[in-house]
């Protein structure tokens, strides 16, 4: 694994400031009802697990995700504008407002898009490393799950499917300590996630302290190139979350334990701190460089948002049921057909 | 061209055959589709001819079955998948429901999702309670979905075949009951003409008394019963309807603006089912051609029980209809 360059490191910093500033945006968004989906997961705190894991990655590998997918999303490079749009229901959303805050996904990008019921998303995963395998191309999918998902019974299968075929599968476990309000200890009789590899004859890669981006780019490299030329990988990121399991979690309000734990994060374990100081410290002279991407962030998602604002809610009976089907000669029609999708 | 009569469980193994002859993409998955050779020996010779790439055994884990069948299928491939039966697909309801029907829509169109689920169906034989259900319609009240079940060898055949090609999720549901029921096939391979576009039913008797409407193993007891009946003069038009999503409601229309009586058959349970979708959609739509109410037979309103006389008092069968039809001729 090559040493990250400057040029790379400034990229993940680019990477997760923009990440923040979507974040927080949105969340205040949420409070003032400019965003009113009832569901919005914020990756707040998590960027270092994503930035620094996606950067193992090539341009043909896939990448798949639980419904805490923005920054998933902005890292894989999907347009801000269309994503924010997508937060309020518009048009110009990258999935036209049908799908939200959890339901990202760019075909482009080769991201498979973000899934709302826990461990749902995670054959689907198996599937797409399953095409890979299936027609000898190397590339791996690299797929995010929360520690909450490695309970239900779509772990299980899918861990175990992925390693009786040898699919290329790196299994990142996001462990940010809570499934939505139940700690790991009070959900998960292994509390050392990553080790849930061992029930499956998995390679596990071990426990990666997920707020230090380099960190977790030195263990996802190895677990990458492991998978792309053996079979699955698992890799467990301890990382933490800001803003609860989403922006309607009143625990943090509620609990004062979980407010000590969260400032305690927020003071000694910030992702972007954490980078910032790495890179003052290898590479000297790049203040400017960094507070050009600070700006370059908030004048991003000022943009994405005055966008989003200013673009039309769908509103027709097309536009609802548009898409439910592929249009297809296959399909019969008469005019008194029920059931059959209007495409 | 000759023809020969072949069990429909042969029908469907060929139109699958045929299908992954026809298309490098397509491969099936499942328990016991290949070294066991199939459960219901539809995947038999399989493996040997296709090889272990393509004819995939997979672990008891309907979940990771339903689930990795959508994620091939956005990815390029057109997955069969088989469950052993019906009944263990409600393991993979999420992924059927939540994933393969709506990743689609949710995406706005970003992704398509060409699979076919295959799952045999039905009640009898002692099977018991969990394993002897017929629940179609649960899966066709989701759009997204298309739902297909054949009545006979010909129709399994062409229906599959369509259903692979595709490209949105089918599933696909054959009656356990109707496997070795030999029916009509055409000889040679790969018929395209004997394709069944999706959606499309069929008159399977003509008559103008009262129309029966039904699919799957229902339409074996309505073209029983039509045969009674037409011994006491009634003349009973049986529709098989073969695809629950979409519904060819045109078909049923114009059966019924000719013979103002209708009896639903179905091998289903009777609550918020088939039989209440048609009679509703009739009573809707046909409210002016009605000269009697409309009659549904279907399952007793009970789980399956082991014991042999109790179970067959439980199921439709051809006397039921006919004594339905008695009702309103």
């Amino acid at each position: 694994m090559p040493s990250p360059t400057k040029d790379m490191l400034l990229d993940w910093y680019r990477q997760m400031v923009l990440i923040r500033e979507f974040e927080e945006t949105c969340h205040q968004l949420y409070l003032q009802k400019r965003i009113t989906g009832v569901y919005l997961h914020l990756y707040s705190g998590h960027e270092a697990s994503g930035v620094g894991s996606m950067a193992a990655l090539r341009k043909s590998d896939h990448v798949i995700t639980a419904y805490r997918d923005h920054g998933i999303a902005l890292i894989l490079g999907m347009d801000a504008n269309a994503v924010m749009a997508e937060m309020m229901g518009k048009k110009t959303g990258s999935s036209g407002g049908k799908g939200g805050s959890m339901h990202l996904a760019s075909a482009a990008h080769n991201f498979w898009g973000g899934y709302a019921i826990v461990g749902g998303h995670l054959p689907l995963a198996a599937g797409i490393a399953l095409e890979a395998r299936y027609r000898g191309k190397d590339a791996v999918t690299m797929t995010y799950v929360g520690d909450g998902a490695t309970n239900n019974g779509y772990f299980h299968e899918s861990l175990n499917m992925s390693a009786i075929w040898d699919l290329p599968v790196i299994w990142i476990i996001e462990n940010n300590g809570y499934g939505m309000g139940t700690e790991v200890a009070r959900a998960s009789g292994q509390t050392e996630l990553h080790r849930k590899a061992e029930a499956y004859g998995i390679k596990s890669f071990g426990r990666v302290d997920a707020q230090d981006a380099l960190a977790v780019y030195k263990v996802a490299s190895q677990a990458v190139a492991y998978a792309r030329d053996n079979g699955p990988a698992v890799i467990e990121h301890v990382t933490y979350r800001y803003r609860g399991h989403g922006v309607s979690d009143k625990q943090y309000d509620s609990r004062d334990d979980m407010s000590a734990e969260l400032r305690q994060w927020m003071d000694e374990r910030e992702p972007i701190k954490i980078l910032r100081d790495h890179i003052l410290g290898a590479h000297g002279d790049v203040g400017a460089a960094l507070t050009a991407h600070d700006e370059a962030a908030r004048q991003i998602v000022a943009q994405a948002v005055e966008f989003a604002e200013a673009s039309d809610l769908p509103r027709s009976r097309d536009e609802l049921l548009g898409n439910t089907y592929v249009r297809s000669p296959r399909v019969y029609k008469t005019a008194a057909s029920i059931g059959a999708g209007i495409d | 061209m000759a023809v020969r009569n072949v069990a429909m469980r042969e029908a469907i193994r060929r139109a699958l055959r045929e299908e992954m002859l026809r298309d490098e993409s397509v491969f099936v998955m499942g328990e016991e589709v290949a070294h066991w050779q199939g459960t219901h020996r539809v995947t038999r010779g399989f493996l040997e001819e296709f090889g272990e790439r393509r004819v995939r055994d997979t672990p008891i884990s309907e979940m990771a079955i339903g689930g990795v069948a959508v994620g091939a299928a956005m990815a390029g491939l057109r997955p069969v998948a088989e469950f052993m039966t019906i009944n263990f697909a409600f393991l993979a309801l999420d992924a059927i429901v939540n994933h393969a029907a709506k990743v689609r829509y949710f995406f706005d169109g970003m992704f398509k999702v060409p699979l076919v689920y295959r799952a045999a169906s039905g009640w009898g034989n002692q099977a018991t309670a969990s394993h002897s259900h017929a629940p179609e319609p649960i899966f066709a009240h989701f759009p997204g979905l298309y739902v297909g079940c054949p009545s006979n060898a010909r129709d399994a055949y062409g229906m599959l075949k369509t259903a692979i090609r595709d490209d949105n999720p089918v599933l696909f549901s054959e009656s356990i009951a109707l496997y070795p029921k030999p029916g009509p096939l055409p000889d040679e391979n790969d018929q395209d003409d004997l394709l069944v576009p999706i959606g499309k039913g069929d008159i399977k008797r003509e008559g103008a008394d009262v129309t029966l409407v039904a699919y799957s193993r229902g339409v074996d007891w309505a073209l029983q019963a039509a045969r009674a009946l037409a011994r006491d003069g009634v003349e009973a038009e049986v529709v098989d309807l073969r695809w629950l999503r979409p519904l060819d409601m045109g078909l049923v229309y114009d059966s019924f603006k000719k013979t103002n009586r209708c009896v639903i058959v179905e091998e289903s349970l009777p609550m918020y089912s088939f039989g209440s979708e048609i009679a509703a959609l009739l009573q809707e739509n046909m409210f002016d051609y009605m000269d009697a109410p409309i009659k549904r037979v279907a399952a007793e309103d009970v789980p399956l029980p082991y014991s042999k006389e109790i179970e067959l008092l439980a199921l439709p069968n051809a006397q039921k209809v006919v004594d339905a039809v008695k009702e309103i001729v």
